[in-house]
């Protein structure tokens, strides 16, 4: 078990392509950390040159207290969890555990010890004869992860290892990837481009777009105080909600709809504002309320969702089952809920940090709040 | 519960999706214990039991014009005695194989053959695996350096024979130049190493490029991740080819096995020709070309035949043993 640092790491690719630009990430002892984004984010890159897998163009990897630029993969203390299992086909399931050890010179009986506790972990015990095209596809991914079980490395890498699951599979995989991590308390690097995985599994998870880290934080951080447009709409299922709006004299100004901030406006001028699905309620009687033209239901069972707009600009509610709905819709908007991005750059603007006055304890207040 | 595990790969056996293990899906039929699960599976009803047949019957009239009429006149002419001028022939009994059997000369060739089948297959398949191996891990340029490689096959048989015995011509030959170098006057045609060496060397280079692109092509079938998984397990690059590729890479050797031997005994006679005709005697030659010379050069088309027989009975006793054997240890994805 150990920590690892990637400072500064770049891959470049011939022709001058930088897949990864300048990605540091301080992973702790036993942390497990995602990497989420889009395909071609760069996140499997980024693993892979952890892995060895891929060499590293600039910067520097370390696990524990070695650097590991120029160590071959197999000196790297870690193990790595494929996306298509990549089992040896033909070893029997109890070799493909066994060969990783083997080729360290593990004596026999300690090789039969941690194979038959790998085994029994992942309850694959009755195929340990068998050949991997005889398993289904989740008993194969079971001897995947046995396969980097009994290695015990310093860490883990996963590369998108649910994905050729189905779903039920993948969700009760995920459970006992999470529980397994935990028990072993191993560091462990995920690559996803599920953000549902990636919120259920992370301790940390890293949100990376076009080879950059867009955000590092707890699921639930990044969930509530997404740090750019980006994260806002990749994280969240349905995808937070951006419109354009103007705030003016510390007003929200979206389209026909005055909204007061209560003097924690972020600047003045145009702003993207991001709005979860979740935040936006249907207006009480008497309440100031906007007009939601409904466009078309999602039933989801323990959740509706609504798709519409408010003066043309596309927003998404969701809403109890249990509400009757008729035709268009009065809502409103949890004022301390909102969030707001530059329309420029996209990146967060923290409410009342531009208000001088009231800067701090709008702040902390704010962060309670989430 | 063993069985029905063992089976189930087995029925699977054709469908795999990498070339190799579809290409040499056909041989299996001859592996005993695999072929009756495998039939079964595919099997398709026809309306007229008749139907089957006559879809069969092309086939079955080329393999019969051409591979079991003349055999059963080899075995018929076998045991005659045949006037060299053709004024009819005399029934001899198994005096031709006694006669051929008890030659010393005949087991002389015998014995240089299996010496020279043996060498041919084991240096065309190696070197074009070893070239194989190379050409997998270049990854600027394969294109142009797979060409170079596989030219040779490209160009009709008995041109690159041709090509292959100027390497060895007493005047212009590039390598009795070179052995010149270190002292060794080759003589093709004449000394009867030179001669054997020259065979096996041209033999091999011919073969290596058809080789090359089966080994190739197997080696390219291997998924990526399962190569970057053993690279992470085993870090002997060595230990990590003997373990992991070459076992992978098995259907593809075994196919390529059973063709070598064949070419070896058989295909290897326009290059045999093209080194010992019209030279003095005391040539190396294989099975093959004995049989040629009996028979159309002494006219002995009895013992000739006899010849031939023993040569398919030799054949089908290897084949049976390498199906049986080998492949075995041969695993089919």
């Amino acid at each position: 078990m150990a920590a690892i640092t990637i400072a500064e790491v770049s891959k470049i690719y011939h022709g001058n392509v930088e897949a990864v630009k300048s990605v540091s990430i301080d992973i702790e002892d036993g942390e497990f950390i995602v990497l989420v984004g889009p395909s071609g984010c760069g996140k499997s890159t980024l693993l892979r040159m952890v892995a060895g897998l891929e060499t590293i163009s600039k910067g520097t990897v370390t696990i524990g207290s070695r650097v590991i630029n120029d160590v071959d993969p197999a000196e790297r203390d870690i193990a790595m969890v494929f996306q298509n299992y990549a089992l040896y086909p033909h070893m029997t399931v109890y070799d493909n555990l066994a060969y990783g050890l083997k080729n360290r010179k593990t004596p026999k009986a300690e090789i039969d010890a941690r194979v038959a506790e790998a085994a029994r972990m992942l309850e694959i015990e009755p195929y340990l004869s068998r050949k991997p095209r005889a398993l289904s596809g989740g008993q194969r991914q079971r001897v995947a992860m046995g396969r980097a079980i009994v290695r015990k490395p310093a860490a883990f890498l996963f590369d998108e290892p649910l994905s050729n699951l189905d779903a039920k599979l993948r969700v009760s995989m995920r459970g006992e990837i999470k529980r397994l991590q935990k028990r072993l308390g191993t560091t462990s690097l995920y690559v996803t481009h599920d953000q549902l995985e990636a919120m259920t599994l992370a301790d940390r998870l890293v949100v990376l777009n076009g080879g950059r880290i867009e955000q590092i934080g707890r699921p639930l951080d990044v969930y509530h105080r997404p740090a750019s447009t980006f994260v806002a709409s990749f994280i969240g299922s349905p995808a937070m909600n951006l419109v354009k709006g103007q705030i003016e004299g510390g007003n929200l100004q979206i389209g026909l709809y005055r909204i007061e901030l209560g003097g924690r406006a972020p600047v003045e001028g145009p702003v993207t504002v991001g709005l979860r699905a979740e935040d936006l309620k249907l207006a009480g009687v008497g309440e100031d309320a906007m007009l939601f033209q409904v466009d078309y239901v999602e039933e989801l069972g323990a959740q509706r969702l609504v798709h519409g707009s408010i003066d043309g600009q596309a927003l998404t509610i969701a809403l109890s089952p249990e509400t009757p709905l008729s035709g268009d819709l009065a809502v409103t908007i949890a004022v301390d809920r909102l969030h707001f991005f530059s329309p420029e750059t996209g990146k967060r603007l923290e409410r009342g940090t531009s208000f001088a006055g009231d800067a701090p304890v709008e702040t902390h207040r704010l962060e309670t709040a989430s | 519960m063993t069985t029905a595990t063992d089976l189930l790969p087995a029925a699977r056996g054709g469908t795999g999706t990498r070339t190799g293990g579809r290409r040499f899906g056909a041989f299996r039929l001859f592996g005993g214990q695999s072929s009756g699960g495998e039939s079964a599976a595919k099997r398709v009803q026809f309306a007229s039991p008749f139907l089957p047949y006559l879809f069969l019957a092309p086939q079955l009239a080329i393999i019969f014009i051409f591979f079991y009429w003349p055999s059963v006149q080899a075995i018929q002419s076998s045991f005659y005695l045949e006037d060299p001028f053709g004024f009819g022939s005399t029934f001899v009994g198994m005096t031709n194989y006694t006669d051929v059997l008890k030659s010393g000369e005949y087991l002389g060739i015998a014995r240089f053959t299996a010496v020279f089948t043996a060498l041919v297959t084991f240096f065309a398949l190696s070197i074009g695996l070893l070239l194989a191996v190379k050409a997998d891990g270049v990854i600027r340029g394969n294109a142009a350096y797979k060409t170079l490689l596989i030219w040779v096959y490209a160009i009709a048989p008995p041109v690159a024979g041709l090509i292959g015995m100027m390497f060895f011509d007493q005047h212009i030959g590039p390598i009795v130049e070179l052995a010149r170098w270190f002292g060794w006057d080759i003589k093709v045609g004449l000394n009867y190493f030179d001669t054997a060496f020259s065979m096996v060397v041209v033999s091999v280079w011919k073969q290596i490029p058809y080789n090359f692109i089966f080994f190739l092509s197997g080696l390219q079938g291997i998924p990526v991740s399962v190569r970057e998984a053993a690279a992470i397990d085993c870090s002997s690059g060595f230990r990590r080819f003997w373990t992991v590729i070459l076992p992978l890479l098995a259907p593809t050797a075994f196919f390529l096995l059973i063709i070598n031997v064949t070419y070896a005994l058989f295909d290897t006679f326009g290059a045999i020709d093209v080194m010992v005709k019209d030279k003095a005697a005391n040539n190396p030659i294989t099975l093959v070309y004995k049989v040629y010379m009996d028979g159309f050069r002494g006219n002995d088309l009895g013992g000739s035949s006899a010849q031939s027989v023993i040569l398919m009975l030799i054949v089908f006793v290897l084949t049976i043993f390498q199906f049986r054997f080998i492949e075995r240890r041969v695993h089919y994805n």
